[in-house]
């Protein structure tokens, strides 16, 4: 199986993922400042881009090559999975990240090791960024045994203790207050770490949200709240949903900042993340960022998406892709070769490859599994 | 004449309290609203005002006078022109006055004018039937639960909750309690009172009134493995959290294969308060029992309380915990022991009888056992099993029982439909349909929801004469 490149040098075993979560545990921090650290003095010549703030982020090469790499990967790995279900082997709901990746990758390099996740359901991505498996995902999402959650779960609900996934939720906004809880844990055991809040624009008109929004800014807890604005809640765009529609403001009643951030744009991400998760990390309490996104896909793999226009998306697509965007930074500034870059999507297309045979052949969970985990 | 001023009624189920403190002394003038004394109910401290004006004639209650009972005259009121000579008027009929039901309307002035039966003799005011009085033994020292020689203390159901929560904080740093007034209000129904001073506020949270948000905070905080205690007001306020509880709390072990799930207990007072009306009066505890993940409990005694709650907060799975808020008041005798844990999952048989088997939980235990006592004077020895946990259900103590007796009747105040008589209902036809000589009969709550008015609500909720009727059909001796 293809290993990931050295800055990351995440284990990627053979085995499935329940068996190797504990050796997935040790590899070293994913930490962008250890990376640039190690960066700078290697001298490696960096590239630089312009946040919405205007600040210039800049990335090594390294670094650049690392984000590329994982948005490819869980670009693919959707693009598998709606093949997938276009052949009946994943069931039920399935919600696409195609078009979002830049903000999972960006957020998960401006993290550490110990600070927590948790998302709604469209959540395959963030489970790919944060180091879990595209086997142990994919498998399921087909529902076999060796699915992250044995397959009992689905597309909806996978977690990882190892890499501090909290999962995966089916209910609009639920996870909101439970992210907050993480945060409050963090805070009761002093221990240091972040928990970082994933909803989308939808859920950002949920009462629970605001209800978190003041516990949190109330106790001081360290939550990094990320929406993410991908324009349409299921069908419904903000503008239709949102009596207003800059949701980073959305926090102003309970003096939470907040900013707007380029969503699309993966240094401007992983910019804006390191501001906010310092300052939760620094005792100042929960931080709001909006990410101004894009999905290309429908709602769920049932939706015609007749709510806008093909031209819409095309233009998403055809002006501000983040993969395309990265890609050609890599050849334009890091002076990368078309070949060097075809490396690494081959890389990836054989690690998605390898998941979904895995997937497919990949026995159903035992009938005895019907009983087991209702308690414990 | 003077008027009497009653011991006010100072929550919707207090039936008696402690004259604290007298703010006024005898022969001090007092205006409408003038604080006169301070009461302290079973949940707070409380001024009370006079209504009147007048002079403070006579204080017929002393300060640190506790268990006085609501209308029961504390003092007498000199009108305007009124001399001390009218007070030794007042007291004779004072007397007739002591043995009067309290259930009866506050005393206008001119009840006295009416004498009871004049022949009868004055009487000491004596404890209530029911409600706060004399300890009910439900755990004898020959329990098979307890070691031999055991010895009993008398608590109450607010008190062992509160002892089973500190007991658990101290042996447990991970263990936290939060909800609306746990802390610094020391508890809207005072079950957390002491927690903050002992504990301090990093673990006694009170939060904004905001259900589902704190309970998803709480389940938050379960999945990075605290142990959060999540007390609810009133369970009525939990159906804003219920999500949480169920799609969040109870599902996510199964969900995510067993990986992640959360040992929380969420607790409050369920079920009928007393005229508090539709949207404080409902029982939960088929609603919870019927979703997989979660363990139900409703205690009846002291001790299921103290111990089960102990078991709640140790076990690792999310846990809903019915209380009721008229037996916090109530005092049981609870073994003496250092940590005494009643197990999940296990009823109890309160009573032994062979005729028939009463199934009750919670505060349908009272009308069961009660019913019992009248049945035995009637010659019908009914066996009453309390089941503590509703779900996982110990079905098999039932099933034992009514293998003994045949007959079963189960007592509840919730509502009828999809009950949880209905379950043992259906559970006894599955389990003992050939030891069964007559059909099993539920006694719930009416099908209706909780009215105000005071006869209505005691025509909503079951009765001890509808458990006996009950017994007397299915034992054929109606």
């Amino acid at each position: 199986m293809a290993e990931k490149k050295p800055t990351t040098s995440r284990k990627r075993s053979s085995g499935t993922s329940r068996s190797s979560g504990t050796s997935r545990t040790s590899g070293p921090s994913r930490s962008s400042r250890s990376t640039k650290s190690a960066d700078a003095k290697s001298g490696e010549k960096t590239s630089t881009a312009k946040s919405m703030t205007g600040e210039t982020v800049h990335f090594t090469r390294d670094e650049d090559v690392y984000a590329y790499r994982e948005m490819l990967l869980v670009r693919r790995f959707e693009e598998k999975a709606g093949q997938l279900y276009g052949m009946g082997l994943i069931g039920g709901f399935c919600h696409l990240y195609i078009g979002q990746e830049a903000v999972v990758v960006g957020m998960q390099m401006a993290l550490k090791e110990g600070d927590q996740i948790i998302t709604g359901y469209r959540d395959h991505g963030h489970m790919i960024a944060c180091g879990m498996e595209s086997k142990g995902v994919m498998a399921e999402l087909t529902g076999r045994r060796s699915g992250y959650s044995k397959g009992k779960g689905g597309s909806m609900h996978m977690f990882s203790v190892d890499k501090n996934f909290y999962g995966g939720h089916g209910i609009v906004g639920a996870q909101v207050p439970l992210g907050t809880g993480l945060a409050f844990a963090n805070k009761y055991r002093e221990n240091g770490s972040v928990s970082i809040t994933y909803f989308g624009d939808g859920a950002a008109n949920q009462g629970q949200v605001y209800e978190s929004f003041n516990m949190a800014k109330l106790w001081s807890l360290p939550v990094v709240y990320v929406i993410e604005n991908n324009k349409y809640g299921m069908g419904t765009s903000v503008e239709r949903a949102s009596s207003t529609t800059n949701l980073s403001h959305r926090g102003a009643s309970f003096e939470i900042p907040g900013e707007q951030v380029d969503g699309m744009e993966v240094h401007a991400v992983r910019a804006a993340g390191e501001r906010a998760i310092a300052h939760a990390r620094e005792g100042k309490g929960p931080y709001i960022l909006e990410m101004l996104t894009y999905r290309y896909r429908g709602h769920s793999m049932s939706d015609p998406a007749k709510y806008r226009t093909r031209d819409e998306v095309n233009k998403m697509r055809t002006e501000r892709d983040p993969i395309e965007h990265l890609r050609s930074r890599l050849i334009e500034e890091h002076k990368m070769s078309e070949d060097e870059v075809k490396k690494i999507d081959k890389e990836v297309r054989d690690i998605i490859n390898e998941a979904a045979e895995f997937a497919q052949s990949d026995p159903e969970p035992d009938p005895s599994e019907l009983w087991t985990d209702v308690v414990r | 004449m003077p008027t009497e001023i009653l011991m006010p009624a100072l929550s919707p189920t207090m039936e008696e309290g402690k004259l604290a403190k007298w703010v006024k002394k005898e022969g001090d003038s007092v205006a409408a609203g003038d604080v006169i004394a301070e009461i302290e109910t079973d949940k707070a401290t409380m001024e009370v005002e006079a209504v009147d004006e007048g002079t403070l004639g006579k204080i017929l209650v002393d300060e640190g006078t506790e268990g006085v009972k609501v209308n029961s005259p504390i003092a007498l009121l000199l009108e305007e022109g009124e001399d001390e000579s009218a007070l030794d008027k007042a007291a004779s009929s004072q007397v007739k006055e002591d043995d009067s039901n309290a259930s009866e309307p506050p005393a206008d002035d001119g009840k006295d004018e009416a004498p009871k039966a004049a022949d009868e003799a004055p009487k000491v005011p004596a404890a209530p039937a029911s409600g706060p009085g004399p300890a009910e033994k439900t755990w004898t020292q020959d329990d098979p639960e307890i070691p031999e020689g055991t010895k009993m203390v008398s608590v109450t159901v607010r008190e062992a909750l509160r002892d089973a929560m500190a007991e658990e904080m101290r042996r447990d740093g991970d263990v936290y309690v939060m909800g609306e007034e746990v802390a610094e209000y020391q508890g809207a129904y005072k079950i957390t009172q002491g927690l903050l001073d002992e504990f301090g506020a990093r673990r006694v949270v009170d939060t904004p009134i905001t259900e589902h948000g704190f309970t998803g905070l709480g389940v938050g905080a379960g999945f990075a493995g605290l142990k959060p205690i999540v007390e609810f007001m009133t369970f009525n306020f939990a159906m804003q959290a219920i999500d949480q509880i169920i799609n969040s709390a109870a599902k996510t072990h199964y969900m995510s294969g067993g990986l992640i799930g959360c040992s929380i207990v969420f607790r409050g007072p369920n079920g009928a308060a007393a005229r508090v009306a539709a949207q404080h009066s409902q029982d939960y505890a088929s609603w919870y029992a019927h979703v997989p993940g979660l363990r139900v409990i409703q205690p009846y005694s002291a001790a299921d309380a103290k111990g089960l709650l102990k078991a709640a907060i140790r076990d690792p799975n999310p846990v809903v915990f019915l209380e009721n808020e008229i037996l916090y008041g109530h005092t049981f005798e609870i073994p003496d022991v250092d940590d005494f844990v009643v197990p999940i999952g296990k009823a109890k048989i309160e009573r032994k009888g062979s005729d028939v088997t009463i199934v009750s939980f919670g505060i349908g235990m009272t009308y069961a056992m009660q019913a019992a006592d009248e049945l035995a004077k009637m010659g019908i020895e009914a066996e009453v099993v309390n089941l503590r946990t509703i779900r996982p259900m110990d079905i098999e103590t039932v099933v034992e029982s009514v293998k003994k007796t045949n007959r079963c009747v189960t007592v509840e105040e919730g509502w009828p439909v999809c009950s949880i008589g209905s379950e043992i209902s259906a559970r006894m036809m599955e389990m003992a349909f050939d030891h069964l000589d007559a059909p099993v009969l539920r006694v719930t709550g009416k099908d209706v929801p909780m009215p105000y008015a005071a006869n209505l609500e005691k025509l909503a909720l079951p009765t001890v004469a509808e458990v006996i009727e009950a017994v007397k059909a299915v034992t054929y001796t109606a």
